[in-house]
């Protein structure tokens, strides 16, 4: 019964990398960008979820809500200043552009504050259910709800709304996209805006259920959501949720069967094994290269 | 005719940097501070050119280069702590180590292009750290006492084979066939160039000089611990390469050199340091993609116009 237990924590851990894994995918998959800067909006929506909290009273859903806005304007200030001008530069620039913008915000946001641990105070009801033997919390019930309920907020947001249709269009073709009358540079930071909004829930969710941040906690969770949207097929939406979940299982039973030292390890483990053996991801297809 | 005369200009040249150095540090002109920083220098250096040869020449963008200096450190500590073997032989033994790590490492992950690539090795770079982590033979997580060994004489020697060793590679035939691949990949393979075998070697090649450095730096600083060797440090090394100009072995010697004199002075104030780290790193590549030198090598600056060129 031990399992089940562990199973609902690897969901509620895969939940949280999913949530993270689907701005890493949105971004890729419109601009062909590795956002690392992504792991550190996680770790600045944490902050203002604890700020909110602790500053003004807020309980968690309202904190929630609060960073999440705070997020998406972050993202598209970042997308404006440092990544607009790389529309058209090499692919290795734009990589080494966003290192450099997230190592900013990590060593900025350090000066500033401290680099002191924050104590998440508790916000969810901690009660215990006993389903089939195991103990089931409500705080990873409600981690799931809401990681659950904001995917199918993204997928209306995709699939039902204008926005969403002028994401998939230039996420096809850009070129096109443009030819067709759609205002690329606002669905790009469109996108920026929902991805960081995302990763900023993602990180008042953390704060809440794991209890300790810091300002580099960004870094281990941002590049294993990264593996987990690579897992799931990068630019796939879905893929991102099924890597997310998928690497949050494997990381719990790895750490259940006592190689806990050796978690961070089996996400990149993971990820070469999934790059040698299938780099379009579990739902990708794959493409041929055009000379 | 002429390389031979370039060889003995670079030959006097490093002879008389040696001698100068020594001189001053023997005769106490440089306090330990400044000596040590040059010696960090030194090292520092190998491992720009070391990744150079890897980004720069060969166009592969690796981002997990501090794995094999990881690697370099822990095996010559080892040598020297456990076995009690003699310092050449554990730097050798650490550049060996390194290589076969880079082989190793090389082998299922070049097959990969860019972004791809530079995610694995990051992965790759991140795996050996906590393997050493994990491993209590080498201390664990609480690192491993190392003597001080390191010299100037002895980082000098690893610095002019490392630098000697990656020029002339450069300039043979292997080095064309690396820039071939760096400058289009399927031109290069659709020209009977063997695109694998030649980014392996030279991946190899670079990481056996980051184990060399990796072996002088374990022994510079009389302790190693895991935290050393993460993507940091990584990262530090990708922007010597990428300030001085990827394509540019000049340029990353001397980004690498005035890197490492900012540090020094802003030891005592690592957020600082890692802001103007950052900062640099982001405005020279929205300004000048390019790098500082670009392609071009400080010697390009000596040659008369007009005449033919090497290059």
């Amino acid at each position: 019964m031990e399992w089940i237990q562990q199973l609902v924590n690897g969901i509620s851990l895969g939940s949280i990398y999913a949530l993270i894994a689907l701005g890493y995918t949105m971004v890729y998959g419109i601009i062909k960008l590795i956002n690392f800067a992504h792991g550190d909006v996680f770790m600045v929506g944490a902050f203002i979820g604890f700020y909110a909290i602790t500053g003004w009273g807020l309980s968690f859903f309202p904190a929630l809500i609060v960073s999440m806005v705070a997020c998406a304007i972050f993202g598209i200030i970042i997308e404006r200043i440092a990544y607009k001008r790389l529309r058209n530069a090499t692919r290795i620039a734009a990589l080494i552009t966003a290192i450099g913008v997230s190592l900013l915000i990590e060593y900025v946001f350090i000066y500033f504050r401290g680099a002191g641990l924050e104590t998440y105070p508790s916000v969810l009801p901690t009660k215990t259910f006993d389903v089939f033997g195991a103990q089931i919390t409500s705080k990873s019930l409600i981690i799931l709800g809401t990681s659950v309920g904001l995917m199918l907020i993204l997928q209306f947001i995709v699939h039902k709304t204008k926005t969403g249709k002028a994401m998939r269009a230039v996420s096809h073709d850009i070129d096109a996209a443009r030819l067709m009358g759609i205002n690329v540079d606002r669905t790009i930071s469109a996108t920026f805006a929902i991805g960081s909004a995302l990763a900023g829930a993602a990180g008042v969710i953390f704060g809440a259920y794991y209890t300790k941040i810091e300002p580099l906690m960004g870094v281990i969770p941002g590049l294993k959501a990264f593996v987990a949207a690579v897992l799931g097929g990068i630019g796939i939406i879905p893929g991102a949720m099924i890597g997310g979940l998928i690497l949050g299982v494997v990381e719990t039973i790895v750490s259940a069967l006592g190689f806990s030292l050796w978690r961070d390890a089996a996400a990149f483990i993971i990820l070469i094994l999934i790059l040698i053996f299938k780099p379009s991801g579990i739902l990708g297809k794959n493409t041929k290269e055009k000379v | 005719m002429k390389k031979t005369k370039t060889f003995w200009v670079f030959l006097i040249l490093s002879a008389l940097i040696y001698g100068v150095i020594q001189f001053l540090m023997t005769g106490g002109w440089i306090d330990s501070l400044y000596s040590n920083m040059i010696i960090l220098m030194a090292i520092n250096i190998m491992l720009a050119v070391s990744l150079h040869l890897v980004i720069g020449i060969t166009g592969q963008f690796s981002i997990g280069h501090a794995g094999f200096l990881a690697v370099g450190a822990y095996v010559s500590a080892i040598a020297t702590m456990k076995f009690q073997l003699p310092f050449p032989i554990a730097i050798l033994a650490g550049g060996i180590v390194a290589a076969l790590a880079g082989l190793l490492v090389g082998i299922p992950t070049l097959r990969l292009r860019g972004d791809y690539l530079a995610i694995a090795t990051l992965g790759f770079a991140e795996i050996i750290r906590i393997f050493f982590l994990n491993i209590d033979y080498v201390g664990g997580a609480a690192g491993m006492q190392v003597t001080h060994l390191t010299t100037w004489t002895s980082t000098f020697i690893c610095l002019f084979i490392t630098i000697l060793v990656i020029v002339n590679f450069t300039n043979s035939r292997h080095g064309r066939a690396a820039i071939a691949i760096r400058e289009n990949e399927i031109a290069a393979d659709a020209m009977g160039i063997n695109t694998t075998y030649y980014k392996v070697a030279a991946f190899a090649l670079g990481s056996l000089f980051a184990g060399v450095a990796g072996a002088l730096q374990a022994h510079n600083f009389y302790i190693i611990n895991p935290t050393n060797f993460g993507f940091l440090k990584s990262f530090d090394i990708l922007i010597y390469v990428v300030l001085g100009g990827l394509g540019s072995l000049s340029g990353s010697v001397i980004a690498a050199s005035f890197l490492t004199i900012i540090s020094t002075y802003l030891q005592d104030y690592p957020e600082t340091r890692m802001i103007i780290y950052s900062l640099v790193l982001v405005i020279v590549m929205l300004y000048r993609p390019k790098g500082l030198m670009g392609t071009k090598e400080i010697t390009d600056l000596f040659k008369r116009k007009g005449g033919n060129s090497n290059d």
